[in-house]
């Protein structure tokens, strides 16, 4: 290789490096500004300084005295950890289905899974208020809760392709051993597929945690069922310029996600990549 | 992990159920296991889009009982001068920022895949943004990018710009949002950073052997084996964008001045974010047109499920793996 040739490879190189660099610092410029925020005076809030002088801390404690965050957290806590056991507990079942047994009409029924893991919530909600409301639910979080007992297509999808890699053998080598279909599901593949399952559960945690479409539309008429994203957009509007409280707020409203996300990285790598569906 | 397509190395002497057969006791184990998801599919997608059909014919309020009006919600439809905005402002999300959100994904992929060191933290930092609740995330934009004393304002006058006016100007409101969307790529970032580790190395090696450039490589070994991952990603991203709620609610609601929720405009400034599920959101729940919103919802409907054809004809194979026997 030539000296220039060797130049070029270098700056190529550092260039790149810069860039991931700058990126990687814009990508976490807006956390550092809504910490630095929510630790300010009301005045500051509303300065153009950007550092806090002095700090607030006691912010946090405020927003706790201005809206009923702690019932909000208790229904977004309520409808996340549901909706998970209830997503897993029927989920699973088909999912396994799918992958594990050959049946006539099993390529369709996964097509129409599919199907649905791509049909925007949007359709369907007009006759499912219709019906929550005749049964006098809206207000309430069951709409949220109650369909996830019955199936969740994003996760059968996603299980069903992590079921498909564990090799037939297992099961065929428990049949052997006398197991029926139920206890080889259970003591012999599931165990395999934990990786799969608490992949899914952290989707699914995360998904009830940040959702704001349904909760608005089935709850929102009802303050005492409202959850946290319902609630941090009403605060907004409330408090539209003590900006420090806003963002203290939905620092608050942040910090379980992304403390659940340290705490489980490995597994949401692993998840996100399996519903990339490798080629 | 490499699932969809890993196809069954097809050894029938070894396998313990027949083809197109299972035993009896395993056919009534099947159905009891996908009993949840056939009572879901029934009641929460059958019974919904029955009805829906239905009362996109029908005028109904709630209040009193549906009247069936024929073809006049599609009639309105396709006179309502709103219809033909929610639905630029749509696909504007649909294709230039999902087109956006690839090439910004992909590259950073490629980047942190060219580092040695730090690049599991690299990973994290760029997934974590999109992890944040939506609602959070649109709020902090909202404040990092307002003209008055937002650090992005401060930022732009030390370089002698006056900020825009971000979500409060029709021309800039929807460049705001798409910087928030390019904010939470991570976890596309994260499957691309994935599919690059399998792109094979001996390709890359012959490939460079052969004289190829560095764009060479990335057109004829590196995006072929990917393929497959980037048009899934961008299939579930269109989809995503045909749903694109919450941040837009969010921002038109801030700068509304607040209000009662009951009061507020959607799609401030001048329509600009009024985005079409925002647009059936209001005509179906602030004004309780049921039989409009039906309309709405089937145009939705039947563009979803195009989109998501054309994800079928191609990833035949997503559908066909089976478990691996051996």
């Amino acid at each position: 290789m030539t000296r220039r040739a060797l130049w070029t490879r270098l700056l190529g190189l550092v260039a790149e490096r810069c860039v991931l660099i700058v990126l990687l610092l814009a990508t976490l410029t807006p956390f550092v500004f809504i910490v630095l925020t929510a630790l300010m005076t009301d005045q500051q809030s509303l300065s153009p300084n950007l550092w806090p002088d002095p700090f607030r801390p006691a912010n946090f404690v405020a927003v706790f005295h201005d809206v009923p965050l702690l019932r909000y957290t208790a229904n977004t806590m309520l409808y996340a950890v549901l909706a998970t056991v209830g997503v897993l507990v029927s989920s699973v079942p088909v999912a396994y289905a799918l992958a594990r047994y050959r049946w006539r009409g099993r390529h369709t029924v996964l097509l129409g899974v599919i199907a649905l893991m791509l049909l925007p919530v949007q359709v369907t909600t007009v006759p499912l208020y219709i019906l929550y409301n005749h049964l006098g639910l809206t207000g309430t979080l069951v709409p949220l809760i109650a369909p996830k007992f019955f199936g969740d297509a994003f996760s059968i999808f996603l299980l069903r392709q992590f079921l498909l890699t564990i090799p037939q053998d297992y099961a065929n080598a428990a049949r052997i051993d006398g197991a029926g279909e139920l206890r080889t599901m259970l003591r012999v593949i599931l165990p395999m597929a934990k990786p799969a399952l608490s992949a899914v559960a952290l989707f699914q945690f995360l998904a009830c945690w940040n959702d704001f479409f349904l909760p608005l539309l089935y709850s929102s008429e009802n303050p005492n069922a409202w959850t946290l994203s319902l609630g941090l957009s009403a605060f907004q509007n409330q408090f539209s310029t003590q900006w420090n409280l806003v963002m203290a707020a939905t620092l608050l409203f942040m910090v379980p996600v992304i403390a659940v996300f340290f705490a489980a990285q490995r597994s949401f790598v692993r998840g996100v990549t399996l519903t990339g569906v490798k080629g | 992990m490499s699932v969809a397509t890993r196809e069954a190395p097809a050894r029938p002497a070894t396998r313990t159920v027949r083809r197109g057969g299972l035993r009896r006791r395993q056919r009534w184990f099947v159905l009891a296991l996908l009993s949840p998801g056939i009572v879901g599919a029934a009641v929460f997608f059958g019974y919904p889009l029955v009805t829906v059909l239905g009362l996109s014919f029908s005028r109904y309020n709630l209040i009193k009982p549906p009247e069936f009006i024929g073809l006049s919600n599609y009639r309105f439809l396709f006179s309502d001068p709103m219809v033909p905005k929610a639905i630029v402002n749509t696909l504007w999300f649909a294709v230039v920022v999902v087109i956006l959100q690839l090439v910004y994904a992909l590259g950073i992929a490629m980047l942190v895949s060219r580092i040695r060191r730090g690049s599991t933290l690299a990973r994290a930092i760029f997934y974590l943004p999109s992890m944040i609740p939506p609602i959070a995330s649109a709020l902090a934009f909202i404040y990092l990018l307002n003209p008055g004393t937002g650090p992005v304002a401060a930022a732009l006058r030390l370089v002698g710009v006056d900020s825009p006016l971000w979500f409060d100007d029709p021309h800039w409101s929807k460049p705001a949002l798409t910087l928030l969307a390019l904010w939470g790529t991570g976890n596309l970032m994260v499957i691309f950073f994935a599919a690059l580790l399998d792109v094979p190395t001996e390709l890359v090696e012959a490939s460079t052997m052969d004289g190829a450039n560095a764009v060479q490589r990335f057109r004829h070994v590196t995006l072929p084996s990917i393929a497959p991952v980037l048009q899934f990603a961008a299939v579930t991203a269109v989809i995503d964008a045909l749903q694109y709620f919450a941040q837009a609610y969010m921002v038109s609601n801030v700068h509304n001045g607040g209000g009662a929720a009951t009061t507020l405009v959607l799609g401030y400034p001048q329509n600009s974010t009024l985005f079409y599920p925002v647009y059936l959101y209001v005509q179906g729940f602030r004004y309780f047109n049921m039989g409009y919103a039906s309309a709405l919802a089937i145009l939705l409907f039947v563009v979803s499920m195009i989109v998501a054809a054309v994800l079928m004809r191609g990833s035949r194979r997503l559908v066909h793996a089976e478990a691996e026997e051996s």
